[in-house]
């Protein structure tokens, strides 16, 4: 069993028998109140969206998902493609299940897709994962409009906050739990 | 001295690509909080407080329902410093304030860290609403001496800070937002659950709110207010939905606190946690406190509030998870 402190961003646990993963988590606490922790759970089977709050002392269900180590192979409108590295078989995944997974998957990236019987519901993506600035804005000459962060596009069209100093071509490193920058990669 | 910022961002530009950039994104924002609390200290100097540091290590916490102090070497890493502040006005200290760390365990969240900044400060022959008042002045000063306007935004929403600011009791905040009574939130055990779901996003949204009158139990410290002991001289204060300050008339009777105490530390240790030994000084002293009110202000929420943060983590140095 789960308690409140394990909840966090991407748990798996049951919920009337179907699993569901964290999608948001929130804690809170009114001054000199009880801790409230509130969380939307997405159904991994339908991707039905619930909201939840617990308190200290719930405990919670773990969904026993099998995990199975997999390849990116492409994607095909809105369906993800992977393969068995053991069996070499296929099998699909939809965009709607993978949630944010879907922004760090390039091809050939090795995966744990995860199955809930038998059945693939989504993929854990390592925590880190480097993908390459296919889009950004060049800092302009004597800009001093203090911007201590601007958008770019990587190459899964996932955009974020960078640095000013990232430029488009560069290897940046993103914390696929939070979905933010951490560092450039020296090439 | 008010220090001013330097540019620093040309720097940044060039900096290796190794450099820690959560650490160093911040740097702004280190400033301005810097700048607030000088604000605040140069504020309660000018009005005559003396600041104190309190010992942030002691034997014995005061037991509060909701709130796990940090043990430490045998003894404990305070919640809050007010029981030390406290015997200081019991000995004759008239004006006080602090700037310090606090520890809770277990908070953590967009809007709490374990290890955070609190201010608080004390002041006899005032009341909770001579507090209101002079909290009202405080963060209007403070704000001047960043150099904002009395209109700020916060994650969207507008808010004027020129005075007077919004007055309601808990009670009618329950009716007017929750639909449903104080006592009966109370009865069906869903007091905080609403305050949190319906009621805090409605206070201090155009204009700082301050609500008062809080349930007697949910006010171990306060005094009760003498016309309807249902309720404690109690308040907090809400901008933007944000919960930033919790202030009180204390209660001096010594004999009701000991009482209190006893009934907060047995349902302390009907859940299981951790027992505190009874703050014996305090008690004693508490007998001697002249009539007084105190009020603790999470510095961190007030950045938060006037640098339009969503997270906590944007305005310190380091959070915990980076150490």
């Amino acid at each position: 069993m789960y308690t409140v402190s394990d909840l966090r961003k991407g748990l798996t646990i049951i919920i009337d028998n179907e699993p569901y993963i964290v999608t948001s988590f929130e804690f809170v606490k009114p001054g000199k109140g009880q801790a409230l922790y509130r969380t939307r759970l997405r159904n991994m089977v339908n991707g039905t969206m619930i909201d939840r709050t617990y308190r200290s002392g719930d405990t919670l269900e773990p969904a026993s998902l099998d995990q199975r180590s997999m390849q990116f192979l492409y994607k095909e409108d809105d369906n993800y493609y992977f393969m068995d590295n053991q069996t070499f078989e296929q099998t699909s995944i939809s965009e709607e299940a993978l949630g944010d997974a879907k922004n760090y998957l390039i091809d050939n990236l090795t995966v744990d897709v995860l199955l809930f019987r038998d059945k693939p519901i989504g993929v854990n993506v390592p925590n880190f994962v480097n993908l390459r600035v296919t889009k950004t804005q060049p800092w302009a000459k004597g800009d001093t409009s203090g911007a201590d962060s601007k958008p770019v596009t990587v190459e899964t069209g996932y955009m974020l906050r960078v640095p000013p100093f990232v430029e488009e071509g560069d290897l940046i490193t993103i914390d696929t739990r939070t979905g933010e920058y951490i560092t450039r990669v020296k090439e | 001295m008010i220090l001013e910022p330097v540019s620093i961002l040309p720097g940044l530009r060039n900096s290796p690509a190794s450099m820690n950039w959560q650490l160093a994104k911040r740097q702004k924002a280190l400033w301005t909080r810097a700048k607030i609390v000088q604000g605040i200290r140069k504020s309660f100097i000018d009005r005559g407080y003396l600041e104190v540091e309190t010992p942030q290590r002691i034997p014995a916490p005061a037991p509060e329902s909701h709130i796990d102090a940090i043990p430490a070497n045998g003894w404990f890493l305070h919640t809050s410093p007010e029981l030390c502040m406290k015997r200081l006005l019991a000995a004759g200290y008239e004006r006080i304030f602090q700037i310090c760390h606090c520890w809770r365990e277990g908070e953590r969240g967009n809007r709490h860290i374990p290890e955070f900044t609190l201010l608080e400060w004390y002041r006899i022959r005032t009341d909770y609403w001579g507090l209101m008042e002079e909290t009202e002045s405080l963060i209007q000063s403070v704000v001047r001496a960043i150099g904002l306007t009395d209109r700020i935004v916060y994650q969207g929403k507008e808010i004027n800070l020129a005075g007077p600011w919004q007055r309601i009791a808990v009670r009618e905040a329950f009716s007017r937002y929750a639909h449903i009574s104080m006592a009966e939130a109370l009865e069906l055990d869903r007091f905080d659950e609403l305050m949190v779901q319906d009621i805090e996003p409605q206070l201090g949204i155009e204009r700082p709110t301050f609500i008062y009158d809080y349930p007697a139990v949910r006010s171990s410290l306060a005094r009760l207010r003498q016309d309807d002991p249902s309720v404690a001289e109690r308040f907090e204060l809400y901008i933007g939905g944000l919960e930033l300050a919790n202030g009180f008339s204390e209660l001096t009777d010594a004999k009701e606190q000991r009482a209190r105490f006893l009934h907060e530390e047995a349902y302390r240790r009907s859940l299981g946690k951790r027992p505190y030994p009874l703050p014996e000084k305090f008690l004693t002293e508490l007998e001697i406190m002249p009539p007084s009110a105190g009020i603790a202000l999470g510095i961190d929420r007030l950045v938060m509030l006037l640098l339009d943060a969503a997270s906590i983590d944007e305005v310190v140095a380091f959070t915990t998870e980076e150490l």
